[in-house]
C-alpha cells in the first residue's frame, strides 16, 4: 500500500460520512429488525425513530468532537453509494495504542455478500495505517456466529472467553474477546 | 434469618462514601504513581483534594452507587476503594468489579483479600447478580494472587494491550459465576459459622 490507494473505497463497499438527510430513515428500519439490533448491541432491543435517531447521532458527533477517541463511518456500497451499514473504532487509548472495532450491515438483503468483510478490512487498516494504532479488540457474543466467523477470517484472535456474561432468550451465553496486533496485520 | 455479616469482615468492613473527609487521603495515594499504574490504563496523574471531592460528590448516585470506602477493623482507618459498574449489571447480571487498597503498608496482607470477599457476597446475595468480572494487569501478580483467593478464574488475556516503561503488556480477563461462588461460600460456612 502507499499514499495514493484509497483509505476510504473498497472494489464492493466504501466508507463515507453520515448523510443527515437520507441515512436515518434507513438505519430507523434497521432498528426494528431483532436479526440486526440483537447482533449489534448488547443493550435491550429499542426501535428508534428518525427523531430519535438524528439526537443520537448530534451526541455522537459531540462526543467524537470533545473526546477524540471514536471514528465514525457508513459503509455505502461503492456501485451506487446507498447505506448499507456502519463501523467505529471507539474507546481508543492513545497511550496504549489501543482501541475496539465493531460494524454491522443493516439490511438481511446485504448480508452474506462479502461487504462486512471488505468494510472491516478498510477500517482495521485505517485503524493501523493512519492512526497508528498498536491493536484492535472485538467483543462478540457467542450467539453472533456470523461475526465470530467474520472476525476469525480477518485474521482476529480468540483471546478471552467471558463466561455466561450475556442473558438472551432465557439462556446464558459467553462473549469472546477478540485481537488483532498490527505485527499479524502486516504479516 | 437473614446473615448480618454483609460488609463487615475480621479485617475490614465495606462503609459509606464521605466525599469531603476522604478527598485529601483518595488525593495522597494518587501521588503513589505505582498505585496508579497498577490501577489503571489511563496514564498516571495528579488530582487535588478540591478535585477529587467534586468529581465523588457528582458521582455518587450514579456509577459510585456500588461503590464502597475500605476500612480497617482495627482502627477505622480509610485503606482503599472497592465498587461494582456496568451498564450490563441490570439486563445480563454480570458487572465489573473494581478494588484498591491506597496504603502500601496494607498490601499483601489480606485486606484486598477480604475486601474481594465481602464485596462478591454483596455481588451474589443483595444484588443478586450472575456473574462478577475483572481484568488485571500482568503485571500485577500480588492481585492476581488475591483474585485467584477470592475464587476468580482466569479467562483469557488481551495480548498486549498497554504500554509502559516501553514494553507491551497483556491485560487479563477473570470471572467468577454465581454458581461457583455459591459453592465456596457454602462450604466456608460450615466451618466458621454457627448452626
Amino acid at each position: 500500500m502507499d499514499i495514493s490507494a484509497s483509505l476510504f473505497d473498497g472494489k464492493q463497499v466504501r466508507l463515507g460520512p453520515i448523510d443527515h438527510d437520507k441515512d436515518f430513515e434507513i438505519e430507523s428500519r434497521w432498528t426494528h429488525d431483532p436479526s440486526f439490533m440483537r447482533m449489534m448491541e448488547i443493550n435491550p432491543m429499542r426501535p428508534l425513530s428518525v427523531f430519535q435517531l438524528k439526537k443520537k447521532y448530534e451526541a455522537l458527533e459531540k462526543e467524537i468532537d470533545e473526546q477524540r477517541n471514536l471514528f465514525h463511518f457508513r459503509i455505502r456500497a461503492a456501485a451506487d453509494d446507498r447505506l448499507v451499514g456502519f463501523g467505529e473504532l471507539k474507546w481508543i487509548s492513545w497511550p496504549n495504542g489501543a482501541g475496539y472495532i465493531r460494524l454491522g450491515i443493516g439490511a438481511g438483503d446485504d448480508r452474506r455478500k462479502g461487504y462486512g468483510l471488505e468494510a472491516l478490512g478498510l477500517l482495521v487498516r485505517y485503524a493501523f495505517a493512519e492512526l497508528n494504532l498498536y491493536r484492535l479488540s472485538a467483543s462478540i457474543p457467542e450467539y453472533n456466529t456470523g461475526a465470530l466467523a467474520l472476525f476469525q477470517k480477518a485474521g482476529f484472535q480468540q483471546e478471552v472467553c467471558r463466561r455466561k456474561a450475556l442473558a438472551r432468550d432465557g439462556r446464558r451465553w459467553d462473549a469472546t474477546l477478540f485481537g488483532l496486533l498490527a505485527d499479524e496485520w502486516k504479516a | 434469618m437473614l446473615e448480618n455479616t454483609l460488609l463487615t469482615g475480621k479485617l475490614v468492613r465495606l462503609a459509606a462514601i464521605d466525599p469531603e473527609s476522604a478527598a485529601p487521603t483518595l488525593s495522597k495515594w494518587r501521588k503513589n504513581s505505582e498505585f496508579d499504574r497498577l490501577l489503571d490504563m489511563d496514564p498516571a496523574t495528579l488530582f487535588s483534594p478540591k478535585a477529587v471531592r467534586e468529581w465523588t460528590e457528582k458521582h455518587l448516585d450514579d456509577f459510585l452507587t456500588h461503590e464502597f470506602h475500605i476500612r480497617a477493623v482495627e482502627d477505622d482507618r480509610l485503606i482503599g476503594f472497592v465498587g461494582l459498574g456496568g451498564e450490563q449489571m441490570k439486563v445480563h447480571g454480570d458487572t465489573f468489579v473494581g478494588i484498591g487498597i491506597g496504603e502500601p503498608d496494607f498490601w499483601g496482607k489480606g485486606y484486598g483479600t477480604e475486601a474481594m470477599n465481602l464485596i462478591l457476597q454483596y455481588a451474589f446475595m443483595e444484588l443478586n447478580l450472575q456473574r462478577v468480572s475483572l481484568d488485571v494487569f500482568e503485571y500485577n501478580p500480588r492481585a492476581i494472587h488475591s483474585y485467584e483467593k477470592a475464587g476468580f478464574r482466569i479467562e483469557g488475556r488481551q495480548r498486549k494491550t498497554m504500554m509502559r516503561e516501553g514494553k507491551r503488556w497483556d491485560v487479563i480477563y477473570m470471572g467468577i459465576l454465581r454458581e461457583e461462588w455459591l459453592e465456596q461460600y457454602k462450604s466456608n460456612s460450615v466451618s466458621t459459622r454457627p448452626e
